[in-house]
């Protein structure tokens, strides 16, 4: 399973491997297409190559999960190509490879997305399978019991994997309680007692014309668009079944968790509550968190951690802005005799960052990287189909490519240094750490 | 999260060649041209974007270091960002990053990469910093030391904790028995740890010269707005005295090998059984386009082998196969499954075996030759999509001995591979004993 094996990959590799020869900002128009039945898409048309990507997004994801039954909205993602209509698995996966289209889901704590690409010469037949994927999928028995043990071979592996414990850990940890503390994958428990039915029911109060935001990039003109997104998102129900997640404020409780893992090298994650998409200060945090750990190779802790002590391979820092809540989290790896270390030095430099903020220089080269390299995010057409999809559901303007950039320069060294002494707390960090490390302990 | 010097590990290369098909005649459309040092320049125009990607591609990987020596090629590349003649430590990324770009850098058994992206009036100056640290490295031993530690660092998090990466270096150590692939391209801890500043610094003064490197530059650029940069900024260094790449050749393969790894954190075992398979540079050549062919009927998603594993009998979670003609040396033909439940990995091996008996016996059917010939042919129409890939595919080509007309007449290569030909490939390659097994397995409750 081809799909299997590319998971494999790590990140880094990834990052190594994914070159991005992007469209500019300034060469991106953004379209908004309206169909007749009122399904609204933003498009950018490109017709350079004959290929079509599409991308989509209900609002609603694995936060929604039925208790006791998380991973509903994973195992969904993973069967709704597993046949539909008057096709079963085989037959409707078959006619996916013969016509070339890549389809698949995947879900989020807030969202249940999709994505399709094609050639435009089996334009009709792509966006046909689209559609009977999100409107009459199957759920056979047969199929649902392959994926389910699919999923559950995966949860066996990640069960074992440092890296996902962690990151499960400090969700747990932080959204005690709360919906966020939600597996998105599900559970050995929790996997092996959801129902054909529990799908069904996902499908048919989730997905829906009023929660729905699309994004298509390629070879389609506006009038080809608004006939395709009315035969095939036209069926799904007007509304989705009204939810409600709390809004909540990560746990600042200073909690450090340890799982003992037989390892050479801890794996280490930090965090707390950080700042929402849609905070008028969200882009001097954005700035700030560059300096402090997002910038790669530039960044303080890159700098602290590895290049002047040689502590991790990597030590970095990322704002985590959700639906309901939002957090700023960390993360390095490093011999188990060094964790102590290692931790120590990022609480430092939380604190400095906290105390001191940045330098005008400092701020000078944040702001020129993060707008120089705005544009080598729009890398190949499903990446610049997925930004379509996240600006919508983000609730940022048609021009946001054309802004953005001017969002990052209006920054003020002011702005940067009040966020960051109101934002970074490193006495609440909470703190996960997997493998043997010595000197720190659970409290 | 974008880590720095990344490693490509011979797993990742398998997928990503599956993953990143070459592309269509003339989809990528390079021009070319070679300095009077040797140098080789490839350029890519692609206009969408006023952006282009920055390559350079040394011919020398992991299997090309000294014996006792593993890790070096890596380690080197690590260094390549500390500071030169002309600049302090740090000040390559700095300079890149205050430029609104992006650089990194890559390892690989063959090759070692470099690469930043930016804007396209920027080219100039990414050129004069690429090209300073091809001669001008200044290997000092207090960057050494601590460099070592985050290369330790780096292969405990990408080898020493994960009982699945142990496995597939102890099982590439068992494929070769006297190729260089034997040896992880991180290198093994041990010989890491006994590098010295004087070994970096000659391999690199071995390897890191204008004739040992092809440039690549894609994106919103012409091949007039290249030349004479190129020339300015590499044209300048002198060419390197002339270099050969020895490797050791692989002697007859008499047995078939198995390797087992048990551990207790093992919850999902695996087996993956490896043949020794011709490359680009390796072996019988006339075969390797009917193995790409032959992986994409067996491996796909309703391919030959996860149809009857997964979906019909049930014996596995999911099932495998796949192919990577890359490569100076030996490449693999690699199958892998993992056990459904209650399924033991004895059933599971057999039922594996049974698949590939079946294979060499009955063949490959014509219906399934003519679908999967159809895919790889749209996945070169989507090769296109991005510009920087073909820079990608480019590069490792002609940095492993192809040409460009290699890569450019991929589809009709693969258009050309017949049924009997996929048979014959498939022949040739799965014998036993050119076999490794490896297994993953839980460990004993003792």
């Amino acid at each position: 399973m081809s799909r299997a094996r590319l998971a494999g990959m790590s990140a880094a590799v990834l990052v190594a491997l994914i070159l991005t020869t992007p469209s500019t900002h300034a060469a991106v128009k953004v379209q908004e297409v309206v169909s007749a039945k009122g399904i609204t898409a933003w498009l950018v048309e490109d017709h350079t190559n004959p290929i079509i990507s599409v991308n989509f997004a209900f609002r609603g994801g694995s936060a929604l999960d039925p208790d006791g039954k998380d991973g509903v909205a994973n195992l969904v993602s993973a069967t709704l190509d597993e046949g539909a209509g008057g096709m079963d698995s085989e037959t409707f996966q078959r006619r996916l490879e013969d016509l070339s289209v890549s389809l698949g889901f995947s879900a989020r704590l807030d969202t249940f997305s999709g994505r399709m690409r094609t050639l435009t010469r089996n334009r009709d037949d792509a966006f046909g399978l689209l559609k009977l994927a999100i409107t009459r999928p199957r759920f056979d028995p047969e199929a649902v019991e392959r994926i389910r043990s699919q999923v559950l071979a995966g949860l066996r592996r990640a069960s074992e994997n440092p890296r996902r414990l962690a990151n499960r850990a400090m969700f747990q940890t932080m959204f005690p309680g709360h919906p966020y503390s939600r597996h998105t994958d599900g559970t050995l428990e929790t996997v092996p007692v959801i129902k054909i039915a529990d799908l069904k029911a996902f499908v048919a109060r989730r997905l829906a014309r009023d929660n729905l935001v699309i994004g298509v990039v390629g070879d389609i003109t506006v009038a080809e668009l608004k006939t395709l997104l009315d035969t095939t998102f036209g069926e799904l129900p007007a509304t989705a079944e009204p939810w409600e997640v709390p809004d909540v404020t990560a746990a600042a409780t200073g909690k450090q968790v340890v799982i003992e893992k037989p390892i050479p090298q801890s794996v280490i994650r930090f965090g707390h509550g950080g700042i929402k998409r849609e905070d008028p200060d969200f882009y001097a945090a954005y700035v700030m968190n560059y300096v402090l750990g997002g910038g790669g190779f530039e960044s303080r802790l890159h700098e602290e951690v590895r290049e002047k002590r040689g502590l991790a391979y990597s030590a970095f820092s990322y704002l985590s802005p959700l639906d309901h809540s939002a957090l700023i989290i960390g993360g390095a790896g490093t011999a188990n005799a060094q964790a102590a270390q290692t931790i120590d030095i990022v609480r430092a430099e939380w604190k400095r960052m906290a105390e001191q903020g940045l330098s005008a220089l400092e701020l000078k080269d944040a702001k020129t990287y993060l707008t120089g390299s705005y544009a080598l995010r729009f890398g190949s057409s499903p990446r610049i189909a997925a930004m379509l999809t996240g600006l919508q559901l983000e609730n940022l303007g048609r021009d946001y490519f054309d802004i953005r950039n001017s969002l990052i320069e209006n920054v003020t060294l002011d702005d940067v240094n009040r966020v960051a002494k109101s934002l970074l707390r490193p006495e609440k960090l909470t703190l996960v750490v997997v493998g043997q490390p010595e000197n720190i302990s659970a409290n | 999260m974008m880590f720095k010097r990344t490693l490509l590990t011979a797993a990742a290369a398998a997928a990503a060649w599956l993953s990143v098909l070459p592309a269509a005649a003339e989809v990528f459309n390079p021009k070319t041209f070679t300095l009077d040092n040797g140098m080789q320049v490839v350029v890519i125009s692609n206009h969408r974007a006023p952006i282009v990607t920055h390559m350079v591609w040394y011919k020398v990987g992991s299997a090309d270091e000294p014996r006792g020596k593993s890790g070096i090629a890596h380690f080197v590349e690590h260094l390549m960002f500390k500071a030169t003649k002309n600049m302090k430590s740090g000040e390559f990324s700095r300079t890149v990053a205050r430029n609104g770009g992006r650089d990194n850098g890559f390892t690989s058994y063959d090759y070692t990469g470099y690469y930043q992206s930016v804007a396209a009036d920027r080219l100039g100056i990414v050129m004069q910093l690429e090209a300073d640290r091809m001669r001008n490295l200044i290997i000092d031993p207090r960057e050494v030391e601590p460099e070592r530690l985050v290369v330790l660092e780096e292969r405990r998090s990408r080898t020493d904790n994960s009982p699945g990466a142990k496995l597939f270096e102890q099982v590439n150590a068992a494929l070769y028995l006297n190729y260089p692939y034997r040896d992880p391209i991180i290198g093994w801890e041990h010989e890491i740890r006994r590098i010295t500043a004087e070994d970096l610094r000659a391999f690199y003064d071995k390897w890191y010269w204008p004739n040992n490197t092809v440039l690549v530059v894609a994106g919103d650029v012409t091949v007039d707005q290249v030349r004479p940069l190129a020339e300015k900024y590499y044209g300048v260094i002198p060419r390197g005295p002339g270099i050969k790449r020895e490797r050791t050749a692989e002697p007859p393969h008499n047995a078939a090998r198995r390797v087992i790894l048990r551990d207790r954190r093992v919850r999902q075992p695996s087996v993956r059984k490896r043949y020794m398979a011709p490359s680009h540079g390796h072996g019988d050549k006339q075969h390797i386009y009917a193995l790409q062919v032959l992986s994409e009927i067996i491996g796909g998603n309703t391919g030959v082998l996860s149809k009857s594993l997964v979906r019909e009998r049930k014996i596995a979670v999911s099932a495998s196969a796949y192919y990577s003609s890359d490569g100076i040396g030996p490449s693999a033909f690699t199958y892998f499954a993992s056990p459904a439940p209650g399924v033991s990995m004895e059933k599971l091996e057999a039922a594996l075996q049974v698949e590939i008996d079946k294979l060499l016996e009955s063949g490959v059917t014509a219906e399934e030759v003519a679908r999967a010939k159809s895919r790889m042919s749209a996945s070169a129409i989507f090769a296109r999509d991005s510009a920087g890939r073909g820079a990608r595919v480019l590069g490792a080509a002609l940095a492993t001995g192809q040409t460009i007309e290699d890569v450019e007449s991929w589809p009709e290569r693969i258009e050309a591979v017949t049924q009997e030909q996929i048979n014959e490939a498939a022949k040739a390659v799965m014998i036993e004993s050119n076999s490794v097994t490896g297994l993953l397995l839980a460990k004993r409750p003792s």
